[in-house]
């Protein structure tokens, strides 16, 4: 089973913290909470997770509890792929 | 603990006090510190624009106050009618300049359709469109749907993805840039400011374009809330129509609300939001107030928040490596 997590830790890093220290985001960090990603962001990772996992987030999705710690992203994806 | 308490009164002003003070801090900032003869303004029909023109003529004069109608093809034919009525009413020199050639020469049109039709194939250029943001009110993540209409009426939504959602944004942006480049081709000839003429909600929550209409030498209201500027347009005279007008973008060819297309509310809400986020007002009380739940107004506020975070960077100027202290602002 793949590693959402470690897979979705190394997007954030890249493309939002510019390879800045990866002990800043931790299972539980929020995006938000912690100025990771902002609004704009959040689109761009949804992006990212459409064409990694091959879903599509709707509209109603697109909340804190499925997008805003890797621990949620995880249950989110896990969630969308059974 | 605060002793500030929510009601009807808060955004109430004298509004000649206001007025005088404004003039007053215009000509010491126009005349005494940025050294120019007078002001330009840009004159979009709307009531902050009027009203800044309105002050501008109050504290100089007439003839130091130079009008620009800048229509594209966007706009609604509305908005030239209602600048002219203001220009005339208010008796200042002003000129017409279509931009919608410029716009074309420039890219703005075909980035922007280029952009919509990833989105709806079908989409033609005589199509009419709009972006509606979703998402903050809600608690969730905020994000902004494209809506399209064919030329027989029929609409049809999406949401955006961020790269057409930047593209759209970064094309219409022309609009306010290139104004913005007249009005200082004008102030430059002159001799004159340009004035800028957000309220205090579009310059709090960073509903401007940077270095478009985020630009200028002055800001005559941007410390005043929305509510606030209509008192002033009632108080100094301004056409009827121009004092009961709802904000509009006036950027998209579908006609489009400020509060569709970016605020969480309309502006009378979103105003009393800001002064009690401003004030430490409880949620729960901001609810009552509003008539929404406290989950909501707590969601109003946390909105307020975010967007203020986002565009800090529209309100930035260049930032230095290091330091140069020999140069300072004059604010």
């Amino acid at each position: 089973m793949k590693d959402i997590k470690a897979q979705v830790k190394q997007y954030v890093l890249e493309n939002f913290l510019m390879g800045v220290d990866a002990n800043k985001v931790a299972d539980n960090t929020s995006f938000i909470g912690n100025g990771i990603i902002d609004s704009t962001g959040v689109l761009e990772l949804v992006a990212f997770l459409e064409r990694t996992y091959g879903i599509r987030v709707e509209d109603d999705e697109m909340v804190p509890e499925n997008l805003d710690t890797l621990d949620n992203i995880e249950k989110y994806i896990r969630g969308k792929l059974t | 603990m605060t002793a500030v308490k929510l009601n009807s009164a808060v955004l109430d002003i004298d509004p000649q006090a206001v007025a005088d003070h404004i003039c007053q801090r215009l000509v010491d900032i126009v005349g005494r510190d940025l050294r120019r003869r007078g002001v330009v303004v840009a004159l979009s029909g709307g009531v902050d624009s009027s009203v800044c023109a309105a002050l501008s003529v109050r504290a100089f004069g007439a003839g130091r106050v130079f009008g620009l109608l800048l229509p594209e093809k966007d706009s609604s034919s509305a908005s030239e009618d209602l600048g002219r009525l203001v220009a005339e009413q208010l008796g200042i020199e002003h000129i017409k300049q279509n931009i919608a050639p410029t716009l074309e020469a420039i890219g703005c049109y075909r980035w922007r359709d280029e952009a919509i039709a990833t989105v709806f194939p079908d989409y033609r250029s005589d199509w009419k469109s709009k972006l509606v943001i979703a998402g903050g009110i809600d608690g969730k993540f905020n994000y902004f749907k494209l809506v399209v209409q064919a030329p027989d009426g029929a609409r049809q939504e999406k949401r955006l993805d961020h790269k057409q959602y930047l593209q759209i944004v970064a094309a219409t942006n022309y609009k306010q840039r290139i104004r913005k480049t007249i009005e200082y081709f004008h102030a430059d000839r002159l001799h004159y400011a340009v004035v800028g003429t957000p309220n205090r909600l579009e310059y709090d929550q960073g509903f401007f374009v940077k270095n478009g209409d985020g630009s200028a030498d002055v800001k005559p209201i941007a410390h005043l809330y929305k509510t606030q500027v209509y008192a002033l347009a009632r108080y100094l005279g301004l056409p009827e129509v121009i004092c009961t007008a709802k904000p509009t973008t006036d950027t998209y060819s579908l006609p489009q609300g400020q509060d569709e297309f970016y605020f969480a509310l309309p502006y009378q809400k979103m105003d009393v939001a800001l002064w009690a986020h401003n004030h430490g007002i409880a949620a729960a009380e901001l609810a009552g107030s509003l008539g929404v739940s406290a989950e909501q107004a707590n969601y109003i506020y946390q909105d307020i928040e975010k967007k203020r975070g986002t565009t800090r960077y529209l309100h930035s100027k260049a930032v230095l490596i290091d330091k140069v202290d020999e140069i300072s602002p004059f604010a």
